[in-house]
């Protein structure tokens, strides 16, 4: 391993690591807004909305990413009411696409972890709150909203680091990310094991930096639980 | 419809390659997984260290990056081993199928791991103390009593990680293997209608998806015949 060569291109590294992260903030932060509406759309009493909701999550958890980015990047150009609209000012740039393409993703996967949590809530809390005369607004954001996600962290941080590790194929529509420019600066270089080696070291740093951070959230949100340590 | 009917056959042998990539992966990762999860499992440190290392590092690197290590240095990193025992013979030479199912099969087979291990220490300790108490010796244990029960407990998060897995399948293709979404970006390319293309591609991963619900869904109702109605 070269050292002297990494550290030499260094910046470039951290250029990539940066749009990598912004990918990857960027698409969670709206993505988890999308998740609440679509996981609460799939709870819903009217059949409609259940339907369309559940058949978005088969849709973007049932094929692969990378599939879903190439249809976002290159298919959108083909649609003609796309191309005339102020929507091609966006969908022609490959940032803003593989952007969309991650966002509707984890959007999907989310819904999920929050279908499920908000099944988890105890009843009882739910029929608790009712009977102290709560309104259907009161109940979700006193009751609902909070214990849905405390009940959703430990696997949404499966979800993050997922989503860390797939923004890694945006280099597949000319995105210049971690991996897309580690592969740049192999083609320039031909030191493959020394840069491979460097954004391997990266993303494992990241990950665990991220699950470090979810796991003290969750250990302050479930202290609870552990009344008897103390 | 022209071009469907003109690069149809491309796209149907491609799902066939999806479909061979994505087993024999996931055999070599269901193999990979056992001998880590007994690894993880026994009592010499050194060994459970080994394989701890495999899971945390393997599970902290995006696929594609392992792929693209595993993939491109993979053949050098094999013929130094060898050479370690033997003379070297020439230049050594995988194929790209058996190294992209290699490849996936050790990156999943890390995931599997966590799987097989709960699956393990999920059987009661009971069944295991009676067993010594009759006298069977550590391996026919393993192989009377754990590994036939352990599949039961492992099923869901094994099913799970054949859907993550075949959904992984498309990262190969950026390393140029034949399979589905390879197929359909060339497709694309040649007849400049990436939308019908890629819309087929996604279908035809989409009824995969659908095929291995409804499968995982059996084998977990075949693999409890306590929780089936009308038994107790």
């Amino acid at each position: 391993m070269d050292f002297q060569l990494v550290w030499q291109y260094f910046p470039d590294l951290l250029n990539g690591a940066w749009l990598t992260i912004e990918l990857v903030a960027l698409s969670l932060f709206v993505g988890f807004f999308l998740a609440f509406i679509c996981g609460l759309a799939a709870l819903s009493r009217y059949h409609l909305l259940r339907y369309l909701a559940q058949s978005y999550m088969f849709i973007f958890r049932g094929s692969p990413l990378l599939i879903q980015i190439y249809l976002i990047y290159y298919g959108s150009s083909q649609i003609s009411w796309i191309k005339d609209s102020f929507l091609w000012a966006i969908l022609s740039q490959a940032y803003w696409c593989a952007l969309i393409a991650l966002t509707l993703n984890t959007a999907a996967y989310t819904a999920e972890i929050v279908r499920g949590a908000i099944r988890n809530i105890p009843q009882g809390a739910i029929e608790a709150g009712k009977s102290f005369g709560m309104s259907r607004w009161l109940l979700f954001r006193r009751i609902t909203l909070p214990q849905t996600l405390r009940l959703m962290i430990p696997a949404y941080s499966n979800e993050v680091i997922q989503m860390l590790h797939a923004s890694a194929l945006v280099g597949a529509i000319t995105l210049m990310d971690l991996t897309a420019t580690a592969q740049n600066l192999i083609s320039r270089t031909y030191a493959s094991y020394s840069f491979y080696l460097a954004i391997a070291v990266i993303y494992l740093v990241t990950t665990y930096v991220i699950s470090g951070i979810f796991r003290l959230l969750e250990r302050r949100l479930y202290r609870h639980l552990r009344l008897n340590e103390a | 419809m022209q071009n469907i009917s003109a690069y149809g056959w491309m796209l149907w042998d491609g799902f066939f390659m999806t479909v061979l990539i994505a087993v024999t992966s996931f055999a070599i990762a269901l193999f990979f997984g056992l001998i880590a999860a007994y690894a993880k499992l026994t009592r010499s440190k050194i060994v459970n260290f080994i394989a701890s290392c495999y899971t945390v590092i393997i599970r902290g690197i995006p696929e594609y990056v392992l792929l693209l290590i595993l993939y491109f240095q993979g053949a050098q990193l094999l013929a130094f081993i060898i050479s370690l025992w033997a003379e070297p013979q020439g230049f050594i030479e995988i194929s790209p199928f058996m190294a992209g199912c290699l490849t996936l099969g050790f990156v999943y087979g890390a995931y599997a791991t966590e799987a097989f291990r709960g699956g393990f220490q999920a059987i009661p300790k009971g069944q295991i103390e009676a067993a010594y108490a009759c006298g069977m010796s550590r391996w026919l244990v393993g192989w009377r009593i754990l590994i036939p029960q352990m599949w039961r407990f492992s099923l869901p998060a094994l099913g799970n990680i054949w859907m993550v897995l075949l959904k992984s399948t498309a990262i190969v293709s950026l390393i140029g293997l034949e399979e589905l979404a390879r197929k359909s970006r060339i497709a694309a390319g040649a007849t400049r209608d990436p939308l019908t293309f890629y819309s087929i591609a996604a279908l035809i991963y989409l009824g995969l998806t659908a095929i291995s619900i409804l499968l995982i869904r059996y084998l977990e109702h075949k693999s409890h015949p306590d929780r089936r109605k009308g038994y107790n």
